[in-house]
């Protein structure tokens, strides 16, 4: 390399530069991590498509030869004509349970917790705690809670162990994932909009229903539809209070009830009856297809939400 | 009025509480003023409700295996996923796969224990381990596991998120390639959030019912096999799901009141471990 003078140091930088680039050091370390991390995602995609793979390929002959009949059919001891209609029924009617029960009182929560509530008390605090440890209870506990409160204490108005515990049971479970994702989304509101509302003279509760909730609410409904599929997807609670896994004769909200994911248990351990074409495992794997339909669709569209309004309110 | 309304809901949350605690304790003294000390909880050979014979070590070592199972199959994959996504991925690549494993999030754990029955246990754990049952300890971890990947992941994505930018670009602006970046900067920084993702891991791994119930390989009793992951067992969960099942619940007597028992040890672990976990979260939040 020549001598170097601030006319040419520019070339000597650049011979220097294209030197280091063109040296035969490649960044082994940095390159397996890469790969490590890289197939560790791929392998984690892989598991969920065997998964839906499995679930969907062994269904798919029973579901082709029974139709919607699977769907309107009730549960009984013949794989080749049982259906799940009474399985529907208790998941329909928990869900219901949950919308009426668990969302309006999560809500509600919410906003006292983030509009009304002075933070520094210590009801609050402790309040606040609560909800994230109730969020960390396994769910069979719940089932433990459920069978106690709703099946024995409030047979009178329950009628023991009937669906209507069940979905009882099912609000408790998801309520503080309803507050936490709610209170997520109330918090979100700029602080600007309820200055606004104060400052024209509303009243807390008017700044509450005219300018934080409506702002609040695709955040709000995003949590809500999870907790839904939540609802739906929890079998251990279930069993705990009570859902029937063999015979159920009759499907009615004053009687003893089951639902899609109790089938999927059931069925999924049951051996094949001798002279049946299809087996259990088939059927419950059929249960499978329409249990993930509905929870998929519930997440799928609670995630299609939440990307959504991100996107418009970082665009605002 | 609205605010007292509100306020009501609010306090919701610590009644439930309350009642947990009032319902899982009333049971569990229940339970251990109904059992015949004589053979005790831990001297016994094995968990036989019916007969009255509650060996806590078998469900405990189940808990303890398939658990360890689970976090070993969830760690690497949920750390690798959350470190990818935060580290490695393009916006446009993450845009596609942040939501799949979410959707994994929300697959129901019935479909992961049916999965586990028709695949798991017999295309993969029998042909590479040759266990003496197809049903065992390992596959159930392992369907545990997957159930708890997405959580681990997202934890931890949440805790590599909250290292500032001004770190890696410090990092970078003295010369640093990715790979010191990652693992001497920005891990060493999200140390203790990864911690919490793992505690808050386990806990959800314990907590798993349905998986554990219909591929531990028992049905609701069973000799104490050891620690061996392809043998046999039963975890604390499973024990709860099968003192309620049967067609005839003897309420009241020690095999169904051992619910309330077994529950409140449950409860205990998961808090602890949830606490813990929520606090190292939160201090990583105040640091940030």
């Amino acid at each position: 390399m020549a001598f170097v003078t601030p006319a040419n140091s520019g070339a000597a930088a650049r011979d220097v530069v294209a030197a280091s680039l063109h040296r035969r050091d490649r960044d082994i370390r940095g390159m397996v991590l890469a790969a490590l991390l890289l197939a560790a995602t791929v392998a984690t995609l892989v598991i969920l498509a065997t998964l839906l793979t499995q679930v969907v390929g062994e269904s798919a002959p029973y579901l082709a030869e029974r139709g919607t009949e699977f769907l309107t059919t009730p549960i009984g001891s013949n794989p080749d004509q049982i259906g799940i209609w009474s399985g529907l029924y208790g998941s329909i009617f928990i869900g219901v349970i949950v919308i009426i029960v668990a969302i309006p009182m999560g809500i509600a929560a919410a906003i006292y917790l983030e509009e009304y509530a002075d933070q520094q008390r210590r009801l609050t605090q402790i309040i606040l705690v609560n909800i994230r440890n109730l969020a960390g209870v396994p769910a069979v506990i719940y089932g433990v809670l459920g069978f106690i409160i709703f099946v024995k204490w409030l047979a009178p108005i329950t009628s023991g162990d009937t669906v209507i515990a069940a979905g009882l049971t099912m609000s408790v479970l998801v309520l503080p994932i309803v507050v936490i994702t709610s209170m997520e989304a109330i918090r979100a509101v700029p602080q600007g909009l309820r200055d606004g509302g104060y400052g024209v003279g509303a009243s807390r509760w008017e700044v509450v229903r005219d300018h934080v909730l409506p702002y609040a609410a695709p955040g709000i409904l995003t949590g809500t539809v999870l907790s839904l599929a939540r609802a739906l997807g929890e079998a251990a609670p279930l069993i705990i209070v009570g859902a029937i896994t063999g015979f159920l004769p009759e499907t009615t909200l004053t009687e003893k009830f089951t639902a899609v994911p109790i089938l999927i248990y059931r069925w999924s351990g049951q051996p094949q009856p001798p002279d049946a074409e299809f087996s259990f495992t088939a059927a419950a794997a059929g249960a499978g297809v329409v249990l993930l339909v509905l929870v998929l669709f519930f997440n799928a569209s609670a995630i299609y939400l939440r990307n959504r309004f991100e996107k418009v309110r970082v665009g605002q | 009025m609205s605010r007292r309304l509100f306020q009501g809901a609010a306090i919701t949350s610590v009644v439930i509480s309350l009642l947990i605690l009032f319902v899982l304790f009333r049971g569990a003294i229940n339970f251990l003023s109904l059992i015949d000390w004589n053979i005790g909880l831990l001297s016994d050979n094995g968990w036989f409700p019916r007969r009255e014979r509650f060996d806590l070590r078998t469900i405990i070592v189940g808990s303890i295996v398939m658990g360890s199972v689970a976090m070993l199959v969830a760690t690497p994959f949920g750390l690798g996923v959350a470190i990818y996504l935060s580290e490695y991925a393009s916006p446009r690549v993450r845009r596609i796969v942040k939501p799949i494993v979410e959707v994994l999030a929300g697959i129901p754990s019935v479909i992961v224990g049916y999965f586990v029955l028709r695949f798991v246990a017999p295309e993969v754990v029998t042909p590479i381990f040759d266990p003496a049952t197809q049903n065992n300890m390992l596959a159930a971890g392992i369907g545990i596991g997957v159930l708890v990947i997405p959580i681990m992941a997202s934890v931890s994505e949440d805790a590599l998120a909250a290292v500032p930018n001004s770190l890696r670009e410090a990092s970078y602006g003295i010369g640093a390639r990715k790979f010191d970046t990652v693992v001497s900067v920005v891990l060493p920084a999200a140390v203790s959030g990864l911690v919490a993702a793992f505690i808050i891991a386990i806990s959800r791994a314990i907590g798993e019912t349905m998986v554990a119930t219909m591929a531990g390989g028992f049905d609701g009793a069973g000799l104490f096999e050891g620690w061996t992951p392809t043998n046999r067992g039963l975890t604390m969960t499973a024990a709860m799901t099968n003192a309620v099942g049967g067609t005839d619940q003897d309420v009241g007597g020690p095999s169904f009141e051992v619910l309330y028992f077994v529950g409140g040890l449950l409860f205990l672990l998961t808090l602890t471990l949830n606490t813990v976990g929520n606090r190292v979260v939160n201090r990583v939040r105040e640091k940030y």
